[in-house]
């Protein structure tokens, strides 16, 4: 059998989807009310999921004394209550539709060294989610 | 192939405490589920068992059958318990959210006769779950992941 273990955190922050490389009409056409110049926001709910073996003395997969700390100081306290198109460097260049803050969150987590990082799913809101996970020899390739 | 999932809830209490290790080393590694009077959850299970529906039935398994099995197997045994000393089966292993779900599976596992058990996926918390699936067949061996 093989057990894994999923965290939920969460983060409320700000974003816009525009692609530089789109005219203002497309970036309407294809974004919709996401183009909004002045942005909008989302609570976040990010879903971690990790795998490796049941320690036998803790009986845990991976401590979440461990688990909390790591992705509160990689992704939660980085994220919350800001700009993602502002404020983290990679959304400079990319846009921040939720299939690539994924990849991003998943890229941040990828170095826990206490379990394998298995999956990185998002909620933008309750009606859509979002999933990245990696490939069964390895982590996610970009 | 279809799959059926069925949810019930149960309440426990429970605690981390490794005898192997000091005092110190205890409230270090599970910190406040270290406390020796112990504490509790809501735990929610959603079992989900995969199959061919019948054709005489269009059930995978029919569902009051797998709540039946759920209650006897889960419930009966585990609600309103405490983990570390009511739960025979636990004795000698800490009761992480791991160990109850992989328990869970090893008691369910031969009770599914019809189709077969795809995951056991035990909540402690809304933010907190284990899952506990089949392995993963061999590189090459089933499926096409092109």
């Amino acid at each position: 059998m093989k057990v894994s273990l999923t965290r939920r955190y969460k983060f409320a922050a700000a974003h816009r989807l525009h692609a530089p490389a789109l005219s203002d009409q497309e970036n309407r056409r294809i974004y919709g009310k996401c183009n909004n110049p002045y942005g909008h926001g989302h609570n976040y709910e990010v879903s971690v999921t990790v795998t490796g073996p049941v320690d036998r003395a803790t009986g845990m997969i991976a401590n979440l004394g461990e688990l909390d700390p790591f992705v509160n100081r990689e992704v939660v306290d980085a994220f919350d209550h800001k700009n993602l198109n502002e404020e983290i460097p990679v959304f400079q260049t990319v846009v921040p539709t939720t299939e690539n803050l994924c990849r991003e969150v998943f890229r941040r987590l990828q170095s826990f060294p206490a379990a394998r990082l298995e999956r990185v799913r998002i909620e933008e809101t309750s009606k859509n989610s979002f999933e990245v996970t990696s490939d069964r020899d390895g982590p996610e390739s970009r | 192939m279809v799959r059926i999932t069925r949810k019930v809830e149960f309440s426990a209490s429970h605690m981390y405490h490794n005898p192997a290790f000091s005092a110190e080393e205890n409230r270090r590694v599970f910190g406040k589920c270290n406390n020796p009077h112990g504490h509790g959850h809501n735990y929610t299970l959603e079992v989900t068992v995969a199959g061919e529906p019948d054709p005489q039935t269009g059930m995978v398994l029919d569902l009051k059958e797998l709540k039946e099995i759920l209650q006897q197997e889960v419930v009966d045994r585990m609600d309103h318990r405490h983990l570390n000393y009511e739960v025979p089966e636990l004795a000698g292993k800490i009761p992480t959210c791991e160990n109850v779900a992989s328990l869970i599976w090893t008691l369910l596992d031969p009770r599914i006769t019809k189709g077969h058990l795809h995951r056991v996926r035990l909540y402690e918390s809304d933010d907190l779950y284990a899952d506990v699936t089949e392995d993963a067949p061999p590189s090459g061996a089933e499926g096409n992941r092109s």
